[in-house]
């Protein structure tokens, strides 16, 4: 389970990437893709290299000045881990 | 693709995938290939610098995903070209093979070149039932080949097709694509189109034999889950309703044959009574926006009953026009594997069929052309 102590990075099946069509990020992986809302790509262009959940969460909380911590680290986990879920995110050492 | 996406075309519909059958040749012979009957019609073959024209096109209709398939893929030399103008365009390209024939070094430069992702199939896990299946016995090509599949840090897809002389051995697929390090493994049923139709007496199977490998692969998918995933494909023959064929006529998919036909799906020039434009004279774009025959069925206006007024009619878009087609005689009619359609009588005698001992030798997958 993906915690905010965990480090995490995109699996080598994920490619995130721009769509010039959609003005949108995609996490593209075999036969499918996702279109990303704009934080869950703030979150995923992190995770291209190995990141610890806490830091993304300081840089959004940082980006976005919102004040409910826990709300976005909630917010982070539940994406991350749905993600994990498909094997598109990895915990980074486990 | 599944992402549902705001970006809008002139017809309102935008593809994501683009199905690159690069040739019909194939080393092996299935009995179930999804590729027409009559394939030896379609033996021209278009050059990479066509291919990649057609991607770069593609790339314009809002394209992201490249599935390299055939036949066999590997069985063009210039398949390292085809891919790397994939990459130049950003698609995520996927090689769907048989693994024959494929060393390390090829894996490699196509690695180099831009390749995202291989797709490899596996007939069985012994090769006494691989040989009879696909009239060859290449089983330990294939197993070397997923190994420098995984060795070359690549994702590993394992697609099984299932039916009624493999169904009880989905626990063995399971076990051998856990030992290759898949990450993803495909059981999926025979489609009963192209040559698995001509076979249909041999392969359809029993209920009984659905509900035992469903339930061995459920039990698998929630055992892996994170670290390989499970697709159980039901044969919609069994299903009920129709299978979302394509996610609807030119809705998402462009395929493009061998010989440059640019199709809606992979079985739509066998049906009569259409004219596909050819790469080799049109673009990309004038196949999805203008020509006649990806629009005949697009939308709901071209709707029979009882799909007109389905609440379904937007989940399954009417299911599948070639076994429309080929089952009932037309195209435009709902499909037949669907229960609510005044034909699905044809689909309920093959099902009683499923239990019978089959009368008719195997039919080869080959490129002679039947007279």
């Amino acid at each position: 389970m993906i915690g905010i102590e965990s480090v995490v990075r995109l699996t080598p099946k994920a490619r995130l990437r721009f769509d010039g069509h959609s003005q949108k990020h995609m996490l593209l992986y075999p036969e499918h893709g996702i279109v990303l809302s704009r934080t869950a790509a703030d979150v995923l262009t992190l995770c291209v290299e190995a990141r610890a959940v806490g830091a993304i969460v300081e840089n959004l909380v940082e980006k976005y000045g919102e004040k409910d911590r826990e709300a976005i680290a909630r917010d982070v986990i539940e994406l991350l881990q749905g993600l994990a879920d498909r094997g598109l995110v990895g915990e980074v050492g486990s | 693709m599944t992402a549902d996406d705001p970006g809008k075309s002139p017809t309102g519909e935008r593809p994501y995938t683009l199905v690159a059958e690069l040739t019909y040749r194939c080393p092996l012979q299935c009995v179930y290939c999804s590729n027409p009957v009559e394939l030896g019609k379609h033996r021209d073959e278009i050059d990479a610098a066509t291919w990649t024209r057609v991607i770069g096109e593609a790339e314009g209709l809002g394209i992201v995903q490249l599935n390299l398939t055939g036949g066999e893929p590997l069985l063009r030399s210039d398949l390292e070209e085809i891919v790397a103008a994939a990459r130049r365009h950003q698609m995520y390209t996927n090689l769907i093979t048989s693994g024959v024939p494929l060393d390390k070094e090829r894996l490699a430069r196509l690695k180099d070149a831009g390749l995202d992702a291989v797709q490899l199939s596996l007939q069985d896990t012994t090769p006494d039932l691989s040989l009879r299946i696909a009239g060859v016995d290449r089983l330990s090509e294939k197993l070397a080949t997923a190994r420098f599949v995984t060795e070359l840090e690549l994702p590993l897809t394992v697609n099984v097709v299932l039916h009624r002389e493999n169904l009880d051995r989905v626990g063995d697929y399971i076990a051998e694509a856990e030992r290759m390090g898949a990450h993803r493994l495909e059981l999926a049923n025979t489609q009963y189109m192209g040559w698995a139709l001509a076979n249909r007496s041999r392969l359809l199977p029993t209920l009984a034999q659905l509900d035992r490998a469903r339930a061995v692969a459920d039990e698998a998918r929630a055992r892996l889950r994170g670290r390989m995933e499970i697709l159980f494909v039901l044969p919609d023959y069994y299903s009920g309703y129709p299978k979302a064929c394509m996610d609807g006529w030119a809705r998402r998919f462009v395929v493009v044959a061998p010989d440059g036909l640019a199709l809606p799906c992979h079985g739509a020039h066998t049906l009569a009574g259409f004219e596909f434009p050819n790469v080799r004279e049109h673009s990309l774009q004038f196949a999805w926006h203008e020509s006649e025959a990806f629009g005949r069925f697009r939308g709901e206006a071209w709707m029979p009953e009882p799909c007109r007024s389905c609440d379904r009619r937007n989940v399954d878009f009417g299911g599948c026009r070639c076994q429309a087609f080929h089952l009932v005689g037309d195209a435009a009619l709902t499909d037949p594997a669907c229960r609510l359609s005044p034909h699905h009588d044809i689909v309920e005698r093959a099902r009683q069929e499923a239990g019978e001992e089959p009368s008719q030798p195997y039919r080869y997958r080959s490129l002679r052309v039947v007279p």
